[in-house]
């Protein structure tokens, strides 16, 4: 994982997907990550945030002159493509595996969890997010 | 009133909202989110809480209306509901979700239809407070005072 450069101008900021099909948590995430310092772009589902990654079977390059995407975080319960799916699709790219992948869910459950990490999640949150959790998150990714 | 006093209203009304349940700790991520760059946060979100609910509510009653329900189209809302009150601190909703997807797991209508009806009560009563509790904050602003931002539950 590559860490980001040290010069703080706008267009150095982590750039976060943030997945949630509910539009009250990406609101919720949206804040907590402006609020830690990150540029933001949410979807409501995996497909939207594999078209926003450039990753659609369209294949086409994942820069298209928008900046890089230095971290997706992701609902895990989703309708249509699960976090754990969209994970997957992510992890098997050649273009965006190294981009690291947190995962959320309402719900503890330890099998989910080990499922997720062992395909290479980077983190598992449980909800309702937290500041502290963000912070924690973005303190790991700016290094 | 002075804004002293209204101040001291609005810390004993949001106090009294944490006491008796109908919110939890998660309000208080969302107070402390709210900052001279968004000083209107708390309410938008909370406002699109109240759009989202009511929408599932409506689509709870039809689902639960129909001669075959599909529960898992039923626990899919109750699940979006939970997710939402969960987010935004209200605890009861919250609560009630839980209660809720038990009975949509046993696939029990009657059971549901109680249910539904136990949300929907929570829901209108954390509405309400809500509103009363953002009704004082106008108060306050309008009288040129601040929302208090420390909510200190000592003694």
């Amino acid at each position: 994982m590559a860490a980001p450069s040290s010069s703080m101008h706008q267009h150095d900021l982590p750039h976060v997907l943030a997945v949630d099909d509910n539009l009250i948590d990406r609101k919720l995430v949206e804040k907590l990550l402006r609020n830690s310092s990150c540029k933001v772009t949410t979807a409501e589902n995996g497909p939207r945030a594999l078209e926003l990654l450039g990753l659609t079977s369209g294949g086409q390059n994942s820069m298209n002159g928008r900046s890089k995407v230095n971290l997706v975080i992701t609902d895990y319960c989703m309708p249509g493509m699960t976090g754990y799916e969209l994970l997957k699709k992510i992890k098997e790219s050649s273009v965006m595996k190294e981009v690291p992948v947190v995962i959320m869910s309402s719900e503890n459950i330890p099998t989910r969890i080990n499922k997720c990490l062992e395909e290479g999640a980077q983190m598992f949150i449980l909800k309702p997010l937290k500041q502290s959790d963000v912070k924690k998150l973005t303190c790991q990714l700016m290094n | 009133m002075d804004v002293g006093q209204m101040q001291r209203q609005w810390i004993d009304y949001a106090k009294s909202l944490f006491l008796e349940g109908f919110l939890d700790g998660q309000f208080l991520q969302l107070q402390q989110l709210q900052d001279e760059n968004n000083p209107d946060f708390v309410v938008e979100v909370v406002s699109l809480f109240f759009e989202d609910s009511e929408r599932l509510l409506k689509d709870l009653t039809f689902a639960l209306d129909q001669n075959g329900v599909d529960f898992k189209k039923v626990d899919a809302h109750v699940h979006q509901l939970k997710g939402s009150s969960s987010s935004i601190g209200a605890q009861r909703v919250k609560n009630a979700c839980i209660a809720f997807r038990n009975f949509c797991e046993e696939q029990n209508t009657d059971a549901c239809l109680r249910c539904l009806q136990q949300v929907k009560q929570e829901y209108c009563l954390v509405k309400n407070k809500l509103e009363t509790l953002f009704r004082l904050e106008q108060q306050i602003v309008a009288a040129g005072g601040s929302i208090p931002t420390e909510l200190s539950f000592s003694g």
